[in-house]
């Protein structure tokens, strides 16, 4: 069954295999003062390194959590979100983001119809609040439509206005080139398991952490920041993983390539279909595909029984299929209801590709015609 | 289909080969029962258990709905009574933040304290302490020089301010099992809701949370032979205990804890979860008769080392045994070959005296000369020797250095 979901999760990588059947064949706790303890703790520091090579920042910044959420939940806590200070996040961040703060959401900055956030909306935003201690949210790649926010440039928009930024990179992470210090941004949040690695392990990258409030309390492992025995093999998977990043940089031409031939295919042979955010800098595996008046989760539905994994917006929520508020910000309400997520990874093909469009062509024929027959 | 032996099971091949592991409180190697039952959901069956709208998620979702189901098993529980989080640690602080903090800001209680003993594991008191911050009230009750914390003392703290009270079943210093059914009575009898950290309990004594009459229990998959990186919350259904998250985002484990679940480990923890259920009673009279001979084998050599907590009411995996004259770090430096801890595990960032050791009653002098040795699965007679013969005469040798002779020669040739 062809798999293009990578976007929900990817394939774990053979090298963070290996780590991980290493790991797990381990007996000490990484705390631990024996050399059984010691060797899982430079499992630990090992890996952290290669994080931190992976992501351009330094290793004493990198804190590891159990993924993404909870590293993005891990940089909005305890920040003054409605104790005399706020929140702006961006219409499509993860819902770990918008719904980080325990009283009441953050402020959404808009986005434009293509799927990029407004800049000249967080500016305003930024000047009204002037003085108010603020943290700006970010992310650096959409999870549902793949396109790449500018995130220097809100660094350098919220800097100059005080503000802190936090990028949530999970998605963009070994999709497109990482650069902690160049980015500039505050915090930057990671996951394992959209790398290669496993699922389970995330990171949480800190300018200072020192300014962070940890969500869990009770024990001295990452530097109190996320006390608790460490994941070990997920670490040292994640780890694993994050060292091959620069090869998967490698093969993202070729997964444009594809992108390219399906979406192509697609526009050809489907006018009425729309490819959000396309005219956007977008990543290379991601084609988010609406098809008006048809329902996301009936096209899924056909998609899978004709044998090929795609998802209907994001797999969080325990498979309740919402309408997509990435695509209502970009699109509006109506918009929302009808779009799929293709998201490809290293190990697909093109003959994949290929037979993935006869599928859709299929299913659109199925679902075009299916409102006649019943109104007949 | 009968599982194999604990005996006859291998031990984990790329271990330290020259150490003997005596510290199976701080952390016990994976079986490779539980590890065969990972591997494939790392590898092969790779799907987000989220993902349901396919045949991978929906495969991996399946997985995880039974290891949920094992998972609960093993504690007399309903799967839905399962919140799987990243550890014991995450799920003490869920249940005692969020248990208070839902009581305060959504159900509007005035109840206002939370009670727990001075022995408690140090992410239970820390988030009774980040409770206090906010304006709580946290009770810590005492406990006797056993460790067992004192029932009067407790039926005395209990009362109608009481919000919770958190009692944990195992110490993983000491092994002390304390009484969480009677504590638990008192505490319903009042009105308050009960946690239990069982971190160190499962596969170590009886757990059932209907006996216990717990409405909250936390566990650990890697102090029963599972993964690190996979615990669970045990919230009661009826009547309900119910927390506010620690943090939010995709809803999952119905809104108590959000993340796109590790479905391997899951696997891991619902399968080390079975056989720990399993096993028990005939592993823990083996690693009992062990531990008594390694006692009985250490009192021969050294007859005036102290046994730290109840010598009946522990757990059959533990000793914690002071040497009086003999600072547990100077043994720990001629004892390369044993794995052993001078406490646990989670507080080797401080070099302060155990908060446990301290609540027992006992001097810093002691405390610092006292080590924690703990046996599990994979723990062989053999072992045992060896190690009673090596400690002993690390002990011994330390004592020599520390004698006032020695240390007077010391100052002379200094």
């Amino acid at each position: 069954m062809p798999y293009l979901d990578h976007n929900a999760t990817s394939p774990i990588r053979p090298a963070a295999m290996a780590a991980m059947a290493e790991a797990l064949a381990r007996t000490g706790n990484p705390s631990s003062a024996h050399a059984a303890g010691r060797a899982a703790r430079g499992l630990i520091e090992q890996a952290r390194r290669a994080v931190a090579t992976a992501a351009g920042a330094d290793p004493a910044q990198v804190i590891f959590t159990s993924g993404g959420s909870e590293a993005n939940a891990l940089a909005l806590n305890r920040h003054p979100g409605g104790r005399g200070g706020r929140v702006l996040a961006s219409a499509i961040e993860h819902a770990s983001v918008l719904e980080a703060l325990p009283q009441g959401g953050p402020a959404l900055i808009p986005v434009t119809g293509d799927g990029v956030l407004d800049l000249a909306a967080l500016e305003r935003m930024l000047a009204e609040g002037e003085g108010v201690e603020t943290l700006v949210a970010v992310m650096l790649a959409n999870n549902e439509t793949g396109v790449i926010q500018p995130v220097a440039e809100v660094v350098r928009l919220a800097h100059a206005h005080g503000a802190r930024v936090h990028c949530d990179a999970v998605q963009a992470a070994g999709r497109i080139a990482l650069d902690f210090a160049a980015l500039g941004a505050d915090t930057l949040a990671l996951s394992a398991h959209k790398i290669g690695g496993p699922a389970g392990a995330g990171a949480l990258i800190a300018r200072e952490p020192a300014t962070l409030a940890p969500l869990v309390r009770g024990g001295g492992q990452e530097r109190r920041l996320r006390p608790g025995t460490e994941n070990l093999a997920g670490i040292a998977g994640f780890g694993a993983a994050a060292a091959e990043i620069p090869d998967a940089l490698a093969t993202v031409p070729r997964i444009a390539r594809l992108r390219d031939r399906l979406e192509d295919a697609i526009r050809t042979h489907a006018p009425e279909a729309v490819i959000h955010g396309r005219a956007a800098p977008r990543l290379a595996n991601t084609s988010c595909i609406g098809l008006g008046g048809v329902e996301a989760m009936e096209q899924v539905i056909l998609l899978d029984l004709a044998g090929f994994a795609v998802s209907a917006g994001a797999a969080c929520s325990s498979g309740t299929v919402r309408a997509s508020h990435v695509i209502a910000a970009m699109a509006g309400e109506r918009a929302a209801h009808t779009a799929i997520r293709v998201s490809t990874g290293r190990e697909t093909t093109s003959a994949e590709i290929d037979a993935f469009f006869e599928a859709w062509w299929a299913m659109r024929a199925q679902l075009l015609v299916l409102p006649s027959v019943a109104a007949a | 289909m009968t599982a194999p032996s604990p005996t006859r099971v291998a031990y984990p091949a790329s271990d330290p080969p020259h150490a003997v592991y005596l510290d199976y409180q701080a952390t016990t190697p994976v079986d490779p029962r539980v590890l065969d039952a990972m591997l494939p959901w790392f590898s092969t069956c790779f799907g987000n258990p989220h993902s349901t709208q396919h045949g991978f998620g929906r495969q991996a979702a399946a997985a995880v709905a039974a290891a949920r189901a094992e998972v609960a098993a093993a504690i007399g529980a309903d799967p839905r009574e399962i919140v799987f989080t990243s550890g014991a640690t995450e799920a003490n602080n869920l249940a005692i933040k969020g248990a208070a903090r839902f009581l305060r800001d959504v159900a509007g209680s005035p109840r206002d304290t939370i009670v727990m003993p001075a022995s408690e594991h140090k992410c239970v008191l820390e988030s009774g302490r980040a409770l206090e911050s906010e304006g709580l009230r946290r009770v810590v009750l005492p406990v006797a020089a056993n460790g067992i914390v004192d029932r009067g003392a407790a039926r005395a703290a209990i009362d109608g301010r009481t919000a919770l009270v958190s009692v944990m079943a195992v110490n993983n210093e000491i092994g002390v099992i304390q009484p969480v059914a009677e504590i638990a009575a008192f505490a319903h009898a009042a009105g308050a809701l009960v946690h239990s950290d069982a971190a160190q309990a499962l596969g170590r004594i009886p757990l059932d949370v209907n006996d216990l009459g717990v409405d909250m229990m936390s566990l650990s998959a890697h102090k029963a032979y599972g993964p690190k990186g996979i615990g669970a919350l045990y919230l009661r259904r009826r009547p309900r205990a119910r927390v506010q998250p620690l943090f939010s985002g995709g809803g999952q484990e119905r809104g108590a804890r959000s993340g796109t679940l590790p479905a391997a480990l899951c696997v891991g923890f619902g399968r080390a979860a079975a056989i720990a259920a399993g096993e028990r009673a005939e592993e823990t009279a083996r690693i009992q008769s062990l531990r008594d001979s390694f006692l009985e084998s250490m009192r021969a050599r050294i007859p005036d080392l102290r046994l730290n907590g109840d010598a009946q009411a522990r757990a059959a995996s533990n000793l914690s045994l002071a040497f009086p004259g003999a600072p547990a770090l100077a043994v720990l430096e001629g004892l390369a070959d044993v794995a052993l801890s001078t406490g646990s595990a989670c507080a080797s960032d401080t070099v302060e005296p155990s908060h446990v050791l301290r609540a027992l009653g006992l001097d810093d002098a002691l405390a610092s000369a006292t080590l924690r040795v703990s046996f599990g699965r994979f723990t062989t007679a053999e072992e045992v020797d060896f190690a009673a013969r090596r400690l002993a005469d690390a002990v011994a040798a330390v004592r020599v250095d520390e004698s006032p002779a020695v240390q007077a020669a010391h100052v002379v040739v200094g």
